[in-house]
């Protein structure tokens, strides 16, 4: 597999057997953890945007604090779509605490002044 | 008219550098940007994945221009935004930069520029594609400035051509929207993006990527309504007989960056055509004395840790800079080297690292650097594995070689030859 962690894109080989898993080709210790994640829990970090009230741009980008599992991105997408913030807001703010129960809250990336400013 | 030491132009990652940088180093700094926020273009590059270099975390685009612009804040550098360069010119030692903005047209005058004026995308224009003029074709950037911060959804169903970085993130984002990404198509044989945003962005997501077609011919009367793609042979020309018609409301194309110019070319500065940015020395002056250059100016970079480097060492350059009589020795590139930046080299330089990016020219596995000063090896590094949309950056110390302007120094990389590969086994 690929590892995505950072731009080195190391080619590893994960290899299992019962609960151990063997790791090669890894460059550094997170690369081994995306290894072993990606087999038996696949994570990604969501980077999208929401809807933001009062402000000069309709939208403001967030993400979520943490990884959650890949089969999940879609179900957290619709949830997003629904909703509206209000600005104005500062960056790393929590715009949406523990979405869908993942245990990661939605945060956003930037700040945005509201539209009096 | 206002008097400066340096003045920074462009507020992106570079600018941003540049200008703490210059402030940093105790020159009196004014940083002038277009727009009406700082940031550039990580202010719609909101994946993450930026700044694994230089902060040792992964952020994404605003948070780590965020980091730049609250750091200007603090030390209180004198910024425009908002303001528009129309001109600059050099009267002896100066320079005079004339801007508009809300109050009206100005000069400023400074002792050293520099220009951190970022990139442009190509354009369907650049890429000769058949057919009528609908809309619905944008570039990656576009469809991404119009999703991520005006929040319109460019497309239902579309193709995107190109394999670049921004093609693939914008494969994910349309995906995640609730549009249809058929594919990326890409005439090349191998693709022009990283390796991690091909699985990150397109296979996590299913979307095909189809190497070594192209997009021939658009469709459509007000709106596209679909594109013909044909397979290429080695040369890259399309073969009519493997065209196909894809029906789709938009063609996002991802094919490639150019280091944006004007000012630096109406100041009569020398670019190198490999780069298509600045021919510069290892402080990143360019061929006119006093002008400054860095990031996505200098040459399209691939992480933007790199960029804010350049802009520091750009930035602490131009506080420094005095006018000095100085000769430059030119970097040769030798077999299988793309580019090398900064392409020159002071006679005197007396910088015990100096950072140097460079690309090759095809992927190659397990290979070697070599820099020679006329045909003797002076340094060597290994590669597991070298490839073009992936930069490669070296430190190397001159300033012991006590070069002379007549020699010759060469940057070549070298394929480990078959045979040594196999006996080592």
């Amino acid at each position: 597999m690929t590892c995505i962690i950072c731009p080195n894109s190391c080619q590893m080989t994960v290899e299992a057997s019962g609960d151990t898993y063997n790791v090669t080709g890894h460059k550094c210790a997170r690369g081994k953890a995306f290894a072993i994640s990606e087999i038996t829990n696949p994570t990604r970090t969501l980077c999208t945007t929401v809807k933001v009230n009062a402000s000069y741009l309709p939208v403001i980008s967030v993400k979520t604090s943490g990884p959650i599992p890949k089969n999940r991105l879609m179900d957290v997408m619709h949830v997003l779509h629904a909703i509206t913030v209000n600005a104005p807001l500062t960056c790393g703010e929590v715009v949406v605490h523990d979405i869908l129960g993942l245990g990661v809250d939605i945060v956003t990336t930037t700040s945005l002044s509201d539209i009096s400013s | 008219m206002n008097r400066h030491d340096v003045i920074v132009i462009g507020g992106g990652p570079a600018g941003l550098a540049a200008a703490i940088a210059a402030h940093r180093e105790g020159a009196s700094t004014l940083l002038i940007e277009r727009e009406a926020r700082l940031g550039g273009i990580l202010k719609q590059c909101i994946h993450d994945g930026f700044g694994l270099v230089h902060f040792k975390e992964q952020l994404t685009g605003p948070e780590y221009a965020e980091r730049f612009i609250e750091a200007c804040h603090q030390q209180g550098l004198q910024m425009l935004t908002l303001t528009f360069v129309t001109k600059i010119e050099k009267h002896g030692d100066i320079f005079i930069v004339s801007i508009v903005n809300r109050n009206g047209v100005s000069k400023h005058a400074a002792k050293s520029i520099v220009l951190a004026t970022g990139c442009r995308e190509r354009t369907a224009k650049q890429i000769f594609i058949h057919g009528t003029r609908p809309s619905g074709v944008f570039t990656a950037g576009t469809a991404q400035h119009y999703i991520n911060l005006l929040g319109y959804m460019p497309t239902k169903q579309c193709v995107i051509l190109g394999s670049g970085d921004i093609g693939l993130i914008m494969a994910r984002r349309l995906t995640l929207e609730g549009a249809k990404v058929l594919g990326v198509y890409e005439a090349k044989a191998t693709p022009s993006g990283l390796t991690r945003n091909i699985h990150q962005c397109l296979y996590d997501f299913d979307i095909p990527l189809h190497l070594s077609k192209t997009v021939t011919r658009v469709y459509g009367g007000d709106r596209l309504t679909g594109v013909e793609i044909c397979a290429v042979d080695s040369q890259m020309n399309p073969l009519p007989e493997t065209a196909e018609y894809i029906e789709c409301d938009a063609l996002i194309l991802s094919v490639g960056l150019i280091p944006e110019n004007e000012l630096a070319e109406t100041l009569s500065v020398k670019l190198d055509p490999k780069t298509k940015g600045p021919i510069c020395n290892e402080d990143f002056m360019t061929s006119v004395d006093g002008v400054f250059t860095c990031g996505n100016a200098l040459h399209v970079n691939d992480l933007v840790d790199y960029v804010s480097e350049s802009g520091d060492i750009a930035g602490a350059a131009a506080a420094h800079y005095t006018q000095a009589p100085h000769s430059e020795i030119t970097f040769h590139t030798g077999q299988n080297v793309a580019y090398i930046v900064p392409q020159q080299l002071s006679q005197k330089v007396t910088a015990e690292k100096t950072v140097l990016y460079f690309r090759s020219a095809k992927p190659i596995e397990r290979c070697q650097l070599f820099i020679k000063v006329n045909n003797d090896i002076v340094y060597k590094k290994s590669y597991a594995f070298l490839k073009p949309p992936e930069m490669e950056r070296l430190l190397f110390d001159f300033s012991a070689l006590n070069l002379q302007s007549d020699d010759h120094v060469t940057f070549e990389i070298e394929e480990e030859s078959h045979d040594l590969h196999h006996l080592s086994k």
